[in-house]
């Protein structure tokens, strides 16, 4: 009954001390999360700013523990950081020592890749980021799209079942942003990998998800999820200017634009923190 | 000087084109080069300039501010007696076994402060007291416990090192970018390969500045020491040299110092951008 990842009835609680009052009270993150996916599922969480949605890729990613309920991978429940799951990090997390070459092979390291199969590896898959002849630069040299593609290319390189994306895109301009979008559906559909991914971007939720997890407003929950069915993704076909496109935008837009004016009350109420 | 220079094009030139800025022409460029380096030197020309001609003109009084051309064949005449040599050898021989025990020491145990919990809890606030007591302070101290000779002197660098070097790495650690963390501990790294491959990389260029601070440390308390009871070192030939009224030989000891001063800060500073050539 249980799919490849499932959330089942999750509350994150964090400990923080009230400025006003000096006491350590309890501050509910994300609350009762039930959620489903499949293997091989390209899935896409929005929602509005501070719902939650990082708290639930950290628990995925077994970077931080559930309060209640719990998180399972095929079935058992996720213990700790592992190298079946890949996380990458909206901040790229380079590191500004190590060239593209030495940060895929970091990855590779850790997961015990014998030192004579590194570089092979590591080339391999910045050429399928499209970084072939940028081995030998450090990330001070690359361009922002570049670096991703490095921390995408060490993600995958250790060939995780699960890949863990929050706002990879965020910070890159529109075209790369949308070369990269089109970069990552190849390689999913290449390699056959899980993707949880977190976005700010209706359009880019709706581009690249086979579903997409809406949340509602802090304590994040999931308020709906929509399949979306775009059909083939044909060569030369501007899929966003399709009526359908328009129609899985406007549906996720309303879905979310009670949640953000909630939350954005609720910022001005409380400001936890 | 020249590792300086040599350091920086292993960056430049891999540089995308688009980033790189026109180069001008070859003789052009040797032009530029010159003009910075007379730039460079200008200021100390003039000073020596001054120096010269001040004494001469009666400006000063010459017996205690004797013309730089005196200096010079009073430092010429050191040099060429082999004191010169006995004393910077002295010198140096303390100052760089006071630096080295610093580093070995103050690196491990900042790197163990920054990283263990326990660890800074136990020992910050001994780190507190000591290091607000000034380390010349502690040399009479050190004298009664070590004696007069080689030990005190290497023990009173070695803690004046200590502090820059101990502190900044220290902050090193703590200052790791906290993505870094996270990515490694989203690759189950943890232990000695974090420490191995995250933390002491992302440190080095902050410990290096402590280094390098306690590189000039080092000359300046080892001169301070030498100046108390010392029977030979750079200290003790300028102390020695004013108090018997060799006013040339006391100006060259103090030029030595600053020129040693000065190479020991290049080198160091060629190392530091060895190990960091990564950096912007
Ligand atoms: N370590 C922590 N300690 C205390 N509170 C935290 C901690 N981490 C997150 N929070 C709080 O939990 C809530 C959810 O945070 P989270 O980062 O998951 O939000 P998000 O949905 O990813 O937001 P954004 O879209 O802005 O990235 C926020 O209100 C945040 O302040
Ligand atoms: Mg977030």
């Amino acid at each position: 009954m249980s799919g490849h990842i499932s959330f089942r009835d999750v509350t994150k609680r964090f400990a923080v001390r009230d400025r006003a009052s000096r006491r350590r009270t309890e501050f509910t993150a994300v609350r009762g999360v039930d959620l489903d996916v499949e293997r091989g599922e390209f899935l896409v969480l929005v929602g509005p700013s501070g719902c939650g949605k990082s708290t639930l890729l950290d628990l995925l990613g077994g970077l931080t523990e559930p309060s209640e309920g719990r998180v399972l991978l095929d079935g058992a429940p996720i213990t700790g950081p592992g190298l079946d799951r890949g996380v990458v990090f909206q901040q790229y997390a380079l590191l500004p020592w190590r060239t593209a070459q030495g940060n895929v092979e970091f990855g590779l390291e850790a997961a015990g890749v014998p030192r004579r199969e590194r570089p092979g590896r590591a080339r391999e898959f910045l050429d399928l980021v499209g970084l072939a002849g940028f081995e030998d630069r450090h990330p001070h040299q690359l361009s922002g799209g570049m670096r991703q593609r490095v921390a995408i290319a060490r993600s995958l390189a250790y060939d995780p079942a699960v890949l863990l994306m929050d706002e990879p895109f965020a910070a890159l301009d529109a075209q790369t942003r949308e070369s990269l979008q089109d970069e990552l559906l190849r390689i999913w559909r290449r390699t056959g990998k899980t993707v949880v991914f977190i976005t700010h971007s209706i359009d880019e939720a709706v581009y690249l998800g086979q579903r997409v997890a809406v949340l509602t407003s802090r304590p994040g929950r999931v308020k709906e999820v929509v399949g979306i069915e775009l059909g083939d993704r044909a060569d030369g076909v501007d899929l966003r200017s399709s009526a359908e496109f328009a129609r899985y935008r406007h549906r996720i837009w309303e879905l979310l634009h009670d949640e953000v004016s909630r939350a954005q009350r609720q910022e001005k109420e409380v400001a936890p923190v | 000087m020249t590792a300086l220079v040599e350091a920086r094009p292993a960056v430049d030139e891999e540089r995308p084109s688009r980033d790189r800025v026109k180069r001008p022409s070859a003789p052009r460029r040797v032009a530029d080069a010159l003009v910075t380096a007379t730039g460079k030197v200008a200021a100390i020309l003039v000073l020596l300039a001054v120096w010269e001609t001040a004494p001469r003109l009666g400006l000063v009084d010459a017996t205690f501010l004797p013309p730089f051309s005196t200096v010079v064949d009073a430092w010429w005449r050191l040099a060429t007696s082999g004191q010169l040599a006995d004393d910077t050898g002295a010198s140096l021989a303390r100052s760089l076994s006071g630096f080295g025990l610093a580093v070995a020491v103050a690196v491990p145990l900042g790197l163990l402060i920054g990283w263990y919990k326990p660890v800074a809890t136990l020992l910050g606030p001994l780190l507190e007291v000591f290091r607000n007591t000034a380390a010349l302070a502690l040399l009479p101290v050190l004298v009664l416990l070590l004696g007069i000779g080689e030990t005190s002197k290497i023990a009173i660098v070695c803690y004046a090192c200590t502090w820059p070097i101990l502190l900044n790495t220290i902050s090193a650690v703590r200052g790791v970018d906290p993505t870094l963390l996270r990515l490694a501990k989203s690759v189950d790294l943890s232990g000695f390969r974090l420490f191995q491959k995250v933390i002491l990389p992302a440190a080095v260029p902050t410990v290096f500045t402590g280094i390098r601070l306690a590189g000039a440390v080092s000359i300046l308390v080892l001169v301070a020491a030498e100046m108390v009871g010392a029977k030979a070192g750079l200290g003790y030939l300028i102390n020695a040299s004013q108090f018997n009224f060799a006013i040339p030989r006391m100006y060259a000891g103090i030029i030595t110092i600053s020129a040693i001063g000065v190479v020991f800060n290049q080198v160091l500073v060629a190392l530091e951008r060895r190990f960091t050539s990564w950096r912007v």
